[in-house]
């Protein structure tokens, strides 16, 4: 039985009701491998990581971050960088960072300076 | 501003290559959805979307300054005689291998034909030139990544492409019909002449295929008539699909 559907590009298709691929599997080597994509939206900005695109290669991957990615909003550079190429920590190791958030002295926010600034301010005012 | 026979052949030059980029623009919508993987179906809907921002452009160069009837009118009320289109770009989306051959030898052969019309004396033309140059340089881009990737993939991807290249090649050759009066065209430096971008465009594409191994037809016959308005049995079931909504309503606000 031939599928029927209100959208003409399927009935193109003339697609049988009776997928012919159901017992087909992916092989695993059969996927395209995944790229990062970086955007960046000025120039001198950093590029921010903003997601990934799957490609057969480095130059179809750019192709598809232009599209995924860019066609939207203000663009002025991308980078394309297989996700195989990124060295990444384990998230096991992640008690590395477990007491970082105690370290307050290593965060400017945790020191309460402006008093004495604004106390130097005003004696500077007064000489 | 130029006289009547220039002005005719002028507003010709602009329908011809507006109604190419309106129908090619339509006929690759049909992927949408379809594509062979999301990120390309995206990439292709889109670049699809850019070719009918193109063919707009141009249908209102023909509205705002030469008199012509509204974009909307002109690209859903005139029936099949009335459109000029090369036959390259009413053929059936067939399989990928087809319409990304088509959509590269297109492509490369707008990329020329918009470079020499951002010189052209006459302004409007020019300044449209100018805006879409980066969407077409992206076209362009996509359409040459992809056919080396295939033409230099498996066996069997470079025999499809090589295939798809002999049978879209004498298509693709239509783009280039010479244009009524084009001579009083080239002598205002409106437009550089049709053989002339043939040429540069022959030139160019098989330089790039020949480096990505394909060989381009050497006897190929150019497929002409579209600019006289002949064309295959495949452009009017477009028109009626394509128009179908407009014409319920052809006053509607949308």
């Amino acid at each position: 039985m031939k599928i029927q559907s209100l959208d003409p590009r399927v009935n193109r298709l003339a697609l049988d009701a009776a997928n012919p691929y159901e017992n087909e599997v992916l092989q695993k080597e059969e996927h395209f491998q995944t790229y990062q994509v970086f955007h960046q939206k000025k120039r001198g900005d950093k590029h921010v990581c903003v997601g990934i695109v799957h490609a057969p290669s480095d130059e179809m991957a750019l192709v598809f971050a232009k599209e995924q990615y860019a066609r939207r909003g203000e663009t002025t550079n991308l980078w394309v960088v297989n996700t195989k190429n990124v060295l990444a920590m384990d998230y096991d190791d992640a008690d590395v960072f477990s007491t970082t958030s105690e370290k307050l002295y290593r965060d400017p926010a945790g020191f309460k300076v402006n008093d004495k600034i604004e106390a130097y301010k005003k004696s500077r005012i007064d000489v | 501003m130029f006289d009547p026979k220039t002005t005719a052949a002028l507003k010709k030059m602009l329908l011809v290559t507006a109604d190419d980029h309106l129908i090619l623009g339509h006929r690759n919508s049909e992927w949408t959805g379809l594509g062979p993987i999301l990120e390309e179906d995206i990439a292709f809907s889109s670049i699809a979307q850019d070719k009918i921002g193109h063919a707009l452009g141009l249908y209102s160069i023909l509205h705002e300054h030469l008199g012509e009837a509204d974009p909307d009118t002109l690209a859903f009320m005139r029936n099949e005689k009335e459109f000029f289109s090369a036959q390259l770009v009413e053929f059936p989306i067939g399989e990928y291998d087809f319409s990304l051959m088509r959509h590269f030898l297109f492509d490369h052969a707008a990329q020329i034909r918009f470079d020499h019309w951002a010189l052209s004396s006459y302004e409007p033309l020019a300044r449209l030139a100018r805006k879409v140059k980066g969407e077409i340089k992206y076209h362009v881009f996509h359409a040459n990544t992809w056919v080396k990737q295939l033409a230099e993939g498996n066996e069997e991807s470079k025999a499809r492409m090589q295939s798809a290249l002999n049978e879209v090649y004498p298509l693709a050759l239509g783009l280039f019909e010479t244009l009524e009066d084009e001579q009083l065209l080239i002598e205002n430096g409106i437009h550089k002449g049709e053989l002339a971008l043939q040429q540069l465009w022959t030139n160019e594409i098989e330089q790039l295929l020949g480096n990505f191994g394909l060989k381009v037809p050497t006897q190929a016959e150019a497929i002409l008539g579209g600019r006289k308005g002949y064309h295959t049995e495949h452009l009017q079931p477009l028109l009626n699909e394509m128009t179908e909504v407009f014409r319920v309503d052809p006053s509607a606000e949308w």
